[in-house]
């Protein structure tokens, strides 16, 4: 580790030499060291690259969502030690917008106008991020991966060529759903439990899709309405016995002590947002006040995944980034939002690796481009980055939580929005590269 | 609900050691007092209110501009902020300090005139941005009138209550009118460029690059400038002094021929016109209409804003405007500076926003400016006092 510091500390000074004698000469570079850094746009310097994010670390989102960061912080501490990218250490600013579009607002401006990032990475939020939206692809920031399935981020990449999704957007993972039901539940009376906005009506959109006719009820509840009584009520009233939840975490355990309370005992199968065995245990324990005191009601219930979960310590990047959050990470445990921060950082230094020694904001969103769609990684399934789509990775698998971990019941599928087929992945796990840090060739020179 | 009284119990205090000290001695111990005694000291000031305000209006328009150009563009877009939360708390503040309502559900008033300019500027060949504002403004009044007359028969925590209601209930709507109004994502909003006499206003004054968000900055800048120059009037007239009138003595003022009921309706009125402008510059600074930049915490955090300031004061409102905006970035750099790590310093940010609350209703219960204020009536009523007795 010194001589790595040290290592860092001479190339730095290196580099400050160089551009002390005339910075204009300083462009024929191209090099893999850090001497041939130089400031390419706003937020790079020839030792740092600045990246922000937005994320609600105080108010009702913050549970679960607040360890985003986290996780991503600790993976950027521990690659700055490593040496970084290209020479050039990562200095990750995340703001708190408490779920507050107005909020979100005014820190990313100040991300963008006063700390003067080089890219926003990770944004969480489809009413808090759309907020940016404009903002961001107007004044040429790129908007990286953010933190949520809606289309908006990378289906239209003409109207928004600065953003980019990264996880599997609702309305796929609503068709790997529907199509698991209709192969392996053919006589399920399949019910709906939707939040009442573009995540249920995407969800619901790819479902119905494949098990139209199966499906007896779609009840939607109003997030910040704390009373899904009627709704279950009407699910078990229309004779669901197998109900699929697009909904958020409290919700789901809300659905589920309601349904409790009702002696109704369907099958359950909660999207990914929804289904954090850890966050949703602490909700029911919350909830009910102590009568139900852990995740036990889950037991049984179906969701899917599209990243490797705490509860996988044998995965090898569980293992990985286990080290990390012991390393560099801060109080607390490895949580799967802390894996999902780390994974996201991960795809991140891929992108700036790609994007070369001295990239532009456009270099970056060009070599994520032409090279994204090729990127292995924590990832289960590859993503879809092309000129023509900026949508995240494309498949899930589908897993049963068994008491504190969960068991593999369909490997990974691929799809993609509309009426793109479903196929299985064929691809091997990514393995995971020495210190956990990618290694892609740029793709800029 | 103890926020409504004690402009009137301080105001009794007031007057107990006005009438002790001198005639000129302070009635008032609310910022929104106005003193023509004290106005008339000032003879460097036009004589009618008039020209007077025209004379502020003036020089706070130089002052906006050379703020708003010596400035960075990062606090361009808080200056930007600032004008929606200064001018939604101008109005608030006619209506709590002038008029002594409370109301909770000035966030639902701001929500009407934000939807109201987001729904004029989706579409394909929208009006002029004036125009847009003016129905935004027209749409909340005409919700604040319906809520007016039920609040004119209410009182204190009843009208508390059911303007809290309003607040909870109608960025629901949102929700269940999601087809139009774009459910919990909300509506995005795109501001219409600047005009091209913007771009030549901006090189001829200070050179600089005549960005969106300057643009943006300059808008609020209008609309706050015009509201707080109406608002100012409309205090130092006849409807103003029958509001206090209103406020102070209801028995007096209904044996003076007011009509209680009508004067709190159209105070409402007032208050939730420039609420609905508030919403509508929100709408274009944000860029976006959605219910969750509506909740209960944006109409607790103009009451807080004026209560800070002082209560009647327009110049009260626009400070704890300014607390609200610059505050809670200023504490979180603070924090991070500390070695916090991000999570604790965004933490740090409500912490001290409510210690700063509390600091304020123990040393300046009347508001920083309603304080400052009445130390300065208090000494010049000492003095004279003292001029009488010496002569």
């Amino acid at each position: 580790m010194t001589a790595i510091a040290a290592a860092t500390a001479a190339s730095t000074l290196a580099a400050c030499g160089g551009s002390d004698d005339g910075g204009g000469d300083g462009g024929g570079g191209g090099g893999g060291d850090a001497s041939a850094n130089e400031a390419s746009d706003i937020g790079i310097t020839e030792d740092s690259i600045k990246l922000g994010a937005h994320f609600p670390l105080t108010g009702v989102a913050a549970p679960g969502y607040s360890e985003i960061p986290t996780g991503a912080d600790a993976y950027f501490d521990c690659l700055n030690e490593a040496g970084g990218v290209n020479g050039r250490t990562i200095d990750y600013i995340y703001r708190d917008d408490a779920y507050n579009p107005t909020t979100t607002s005014q820190v990313v401006n100040q991300l963008v106008l006063e700390d003067e990032v080089f890219a926003i990475v990770g944004g969480l939020g489809t009413p808090t991020h759309s907020a940016v939206l404009d903002f961001l692809n107007s004044e040429g920031v790129p908007d990286l991966f953010v933190s949520s399935g809606s289309l908006l981020w990378g289906a239209d990449p003409e109207t928004n060529p600065y953003t980019f999704g990264w996880q599997t957007d609702y309305e796929s993972e609503g068709k790997i759903i529907g199509e698991y039901i209709a192969e392996n539940f053919p006589d399920a009376k399949v019910g709906l439990f939707l939040q009442d906005d573009d995540f249920g009506e995407d969800g619901e959109a790819g479902i119905r899709q494949y098990i139209d006719d199966q499906i007896v009820a779609a009840e939607r509840y109003t997030p910040g309405n704390t009373n899904v009584g009627p709704q279950i009520a009407a699910l078990q009233a229309a004779g669901a016995d197998f109900v699929v939840g697009f909904n958020v975490p409290s919700y789901t355990a809300l659905s589920q002590l309601t349904a409790l309370q009702l002696g109704y005992d369907p099958q359950w199968f909660y999207s990914n947002v929804g289904s954090d065995p850890t966050l949703v245990g602490n909700l029911l324990n919350n909830f009910s006040q102590g009568t139900v005191s852990d995740a036990s009601l889950l037991d049984g219930a179906l969701t899917t995944d599209y990243l490797p979960t705490v509860d996988e310590p044998d995965n090898p990047w569980v293992q990985e980034f286990q080290r990390i959050w012991d390393e560099c990470g801060g109080d607390g445990e490895l949580t799967n939002y802390r894996i999902y921060g780390m994974a996201q950082a991960y795809t991140t230094v891929q992108a700036l690796q790609a994007a070369g020694q001295n990239p532009t904001r456009d270099d970056l969103i060009e070599a994520i481009e032409i090279a994204g769609g090729d990127w292995e990684g924590p990832v289960l399934a590859p993503f879809r980055y092309s000129e023509e789509s900026h949508m995240g990775t494309a498949g899930m698998s589908i897993s049963r939580i068994t008491g504190d971990t969960t068991e593999q019941v369909e490997p990974v599928q691929l799809t993609d929005i509309g009426d793109a087929p479903i196929e299985d992945f064929d691809g091997e796990p990514a393995e995971v590269p020495e210190n956990g840090i990618p290694n892609e060739e740029s793709v800029m020179d | 609900m103890s926020d409504l009284q004690s402009p009137a119990n301080t105001t009794a205090e007031g007057r107990t050691t006005g009438s002790k000290t001198a005639e000129e001695a302070p009635t008032e111990a609310t910022a929104g007092a106005d003193q023509p005694t004290a106005s008339r000291r000032r003879s460097l000031l036009p004589q009618s209110t008039l020209l007077r305000h025209l004379l502020v209006l003036l020089l706070a328009a130089v002052g906006a501009v050379v703020l708003l150009e010596i400035t960075d563009p990062f606090t361009n877009s808080q200056l930007a902020t600032l004008t929606y939360y200064a001018i939604a708390a101008g109005g608030l503040t006619v209506l709590t300090g002038m008029n002594g309502q409370i109301s909770l559900g000035h966030g639902a008033l701001m929500a009407v005139g934000a939807y109201t300019t987001a729904l004029f500027l989706s579409a394909d060949e929208p009006l002029p941005l004036p125009l847009i504002l003016l129905a935004a403004i027209v749409t909340a009044t005409a919700v604040g009138a319906l809520v007016g007359v039920a609040a004119a028969r209410l009182h204190g925590p009843y009208l508390a209550g059911a303007t809290l209601a309003l607040a909870v209930g109608l960025p629901g709507l949102a929700i269940y009118f999601h087809d139009v109004l774009g459910g919990e994502q909300g509506m995005r909003v795109r501001a219409p460029r600047a005009p091209e006499a913007f771009e030549s206003f901006i090189s001829a004054v200070s050179g600089n690059s005549a960005t969106n968000t300057k643009w943006l900055a300059y808008l609020g800048a209008i609309c706050l400038l015009i509201t707080y120059f109406l608002l100012a009037n409309l205090i130092r007239s006849r409807i103003g002094r029958t509001w206090r009138a209103v406020r102070d003595q209801e028995v007096a003022a209904e044996l003076a021929g007011i009509n209680l009921g009508a004067w709190r309706v159209l105070a409402f009125v007032v208050s939730a016109a420039a609420a609905g402008l508030a919403g509508g510059v929100l709408a274009l600074v944000v860029r976006l209409a959605a219910p969750s930049g509506f909740t209960l915490v944006l109409s607790l955090a103009l009451l807080t804003a004026i209560v800070i300031g002082g209560l009647g004061s327009l110049l009260g409102a626009l400070l704890g405007s300014a607390l609200l905006v610059f505050l809670p970035p200023f504490v979180t750099d603070l924090g991070a500076g500390w070695g916090l790590d991000n999570t604790e310093a965004a933490q740090l940010a409500p912490f001290v926003y409510g210690v700063v609350l509390i600091v304020a209703m123990i040393f300046a219960p009347a508001g920083v400016v309603g304080t400052l204020r009445m130390r300065w009536l208090t000494r010049q009523a000492k003095r004279s006092a003292a001029q009488s007795s010496r002569g």
